[in-house]
């Protein structure tokens, strides 16, 4: 309970006189001093508290029509990742392939919202998904531990952009935002948030992973999370994935009620996406319970929440197989990857 | 003073763990004169969905180990067995109703036939293997393999001996196994669970289901993640056996059939329990290259 209190949308919006729809967070972000006042000023996050109600939620029982619901609305939502130094163009077509007909034996099976490569395979997926509507993410400022100058960051998602990407999942300089020099992280954030641009059409939407594994404590979770939805990010991340512990039920609702305090404040609408870890249909399922509770219906949409996985989608088509047949599937009838 | 008895409800083996049934239902297991002994958990669909998992996960590893590794560690089951004699004993005569002679005969059988299958482990692929004459150049060789993971309905009747005899010819070739135990005698099956976890069987080779074929025989005949099923512990319900055999055929899974009535378990088993659950390979290699 006293999670639940903790965490309650009350104590968690800006500060007085700073709420209400069109708050204007200029004056915050103005210089290092203003800034970590904000954030260092956000309610502490009740620890105990926030892991207990994480749990509960999590035990949730989603059964028949909405477990197929649920399912596919997780499918809808997958951005369906390969992250490894072996990914030759081939795999990253056939993960492409994947994305666009997770399921060839059954029509009625979604596609997954985006593919997410590094930026050198953009071309390669964008070639295979062409107007399928599947999205192309590309990881980019020097993924994933985000050591590098930043005019080369700034490169790296120049061309992913330029190549084809629909989207960009950046990652925070960690070792900035942990010794404190926020202001140089929310800099960065606007910075890459300008490389999305496209001059020739829409630019690229923006999510920010903060390494959740890598922030030590809830509360720089929820610190992080402002910080970069005032930065202008469109989507707020977990994690890489290379990092354990990835995303957790916990560290993603607090990012949760962060969004939605954020839209109760400006009126902006930013999206979640856990990455890592999530591997089971069940885990898939207490994450949409989370979602619905903490931040409401209107995420409850690929626009909004997303899944980074990619043994994900694998479990959820068994699931979904075993629905529509009554007896369960096995790994033998899908692909490896 | 008396004492007041300590009435255990004996839990599932899987993965290596003894978990509760996923349902949280367990049912009271009585004696041969119909007095209550214990309970045990009653394994749902999902228990046997986890168990198959766990025997999926512990397939590669265990067919992956040298038939000589295998057999060692089965005598090493036996071994174990062997220690707790007075244990099986007791539940032999508890639950079938032996005289306590009878009773030390069957567990003694049960002991030697696992010992006898141990020596199979690296005996199997010179007996059904072959190196096959070709009409060519070649080295033309079969040998067999393990099928993957193998659905154990037990026997009902023979509780001990009878658990033996489909257990070990399934696991000793490479197979891993999800056991559904004898319904209304499932202690010795626990008991043997328990032998399993302390003698260097990996977690997940055999899985121990207590509960009732008839509900969850189904769920595993149609799991398509389950590579052959043996039907003994439906001998004698053709209806059922016949419906687990159209269920198992739809991804071919090599089926054991349910014999008429349950066999006499004292006698010489030859290898067809083995062979039931081997694949062949057949490779060619070219001579002189």
């Amino acid at each position: 309970m006293l999670g639940l209190m903790a965490s309650s949308p009350t104590t968690d919006a800006p500060p007085t006189g700073a709420r209400g729809q069109g708050w204007d967070y200029s004056d915050v972000t103005r210089s290092e001093a203003t800034l970590r006042r904000f954030l260092h000023g956000l309610p502490g996050v009740d620890q105990v508290g926030a892991d207990a109600r994480a749990a509960a939620l999590g035990t949730r029982s989603i059964k028949t029509t909405a477990k197929a619901f649920a399912i596919d609305l997780a499918i809808r939502m997958v951005d369906l990742t390969t992250l490894e130094g072996a990914d030759t163009a081939g795999k990253v077509r056939a993960l492409a392939s994947k994305a666009m007909r997770p399921d060839p034996s059954d029509p009625t099976c979604p596609a997954t919202a985006a593919v997410c490569v590094y930026p050198d395979m953009v071309a390669t997926a964008r070639r295979t998904l062409g107007t399928s509507g599947v999205h192309v993410a590309a990881v980019a400022t020097a993924f994933p531990s985000g050591r590098a100058a930043l005019d080369i960051k700034l490169a790296d998602t120049r061309d992913a952009v330029e190549a084809g990407a629909d989207e960009i999942d950046m990652v925070i300089d960690r070792g900035a935002f942990l010794s404190g020099r926020y202001l140089q992280v929310f800099e960065e954030i606007v910075a890459v948030r300008e490389a999305c641009a496209r001059p020739n059409g829409p630019s690229a939407h923006l999510k920010v992973i903060f390494e959740t594994g890598e922030l030590q404590t809830y509360d720089n979770v929820r610190r992080a999370s402002w910080l970069a939805m005032m930065a202008g990010g469109h989507f707020i991340k977990t994690s890489t994935g290379k990092v354990q512990p990835a995303a957790t039920l916990p560290v993603t609702m607090i990012m949760l009620e962060a969004v939605r305090d954020f839209r109760e404040a400006t009126g902006q609408m930013v999206g979640v996406k856990p990455a890592g870890g999530i591997r089971t249909s069940k885990d898939a399922i207490k994450y949409l319970v989370i979602v619905n509770e903490v931040a409401g219906t209107d995420w409850l949409d690929p626009d909004w929440f997303r899944f980074g996985a990619s043994t994900l989608l694998n479990d959820l088509l068994m699931q979904r197989t075993k629905m529509r047949t009554g007896r369960y599937s096995g790994p033998d009838y899908f692909t490896l990857d | 003073m008396t004492r007041i008895d300590v009435r255990k409800t004996y839990k599932l083996y899987i993965g290596g763990a003894f978990p509760r049934s996923e349902s949280g239902h367990s049912y009271p297991v009585h004696d041969s004169l119909g007095a209550f002994v214990a309970n045990a958990s009653l394994a749902s669909r999902k228990d046997a969905r986890d168990a198959v998992s766990a025997a999926r996960k512990a397939f590669p590893g265990w067919s992956g180990r040298t038939a000589y590794n295998r057999a060692q560690i089965l005598y090493r089951v036996a071994e174990v067995m062997e220690d707790r004699r007075p244990q099986f004993l007791e539940a032999v005569r508890q639950f079938e109703g032996l005289s306590a002679a009878r009773a030390e005969k069957t567990v003694d059988e049960a002991i030697d036939r696992l010992v006898w299958y141990a020596g199979w482990a690296d005996k199997i692929t010179q007996v059904v293997g072959n190196a096959n004459p070709v009409a060519g150049p070649f080295f033309n060789l079969s040998t067999p393999e393990p099928t993957g993971v193998v659905a154990v309905l037990a026997p009902q009747a023979s509780s001990l001996l009878g658990l033996v005899h489909v257990v070990a010819p399934a696991v000793v070739t490479g197979n891993t196994a999800v056991v559904v135990s004898s319904f209304e005698r499932p202690l010795p099956a626990v008991t043997f669970a328990e032998v399993l976890a302390t003698s260097d069987v990996p977690g997940g080779v055999v899985n121990i289901l207590t509960g009732s074929a008839t509900t969850i025989g189904p769920w595993l005949a149609s799991h398509m993640d389950v590579n052959g099923i043996d039907l003994t512990g439906v001998a004698g319900d053709s209806e059922l056996a016949t419906a687990l055999e159209v269920a198992a055929a739809d991804n071919l899974k090599r089926v054991r059939r349910a014999p008429a009535a349950e066999p006499d378990w004292t006698l010489d088993p030859g290898t067809a329990a083995m062979t039931a659950f081997l694949e062949t390979k057949t490779v060619w290699h070219p001579i002189g290259v």
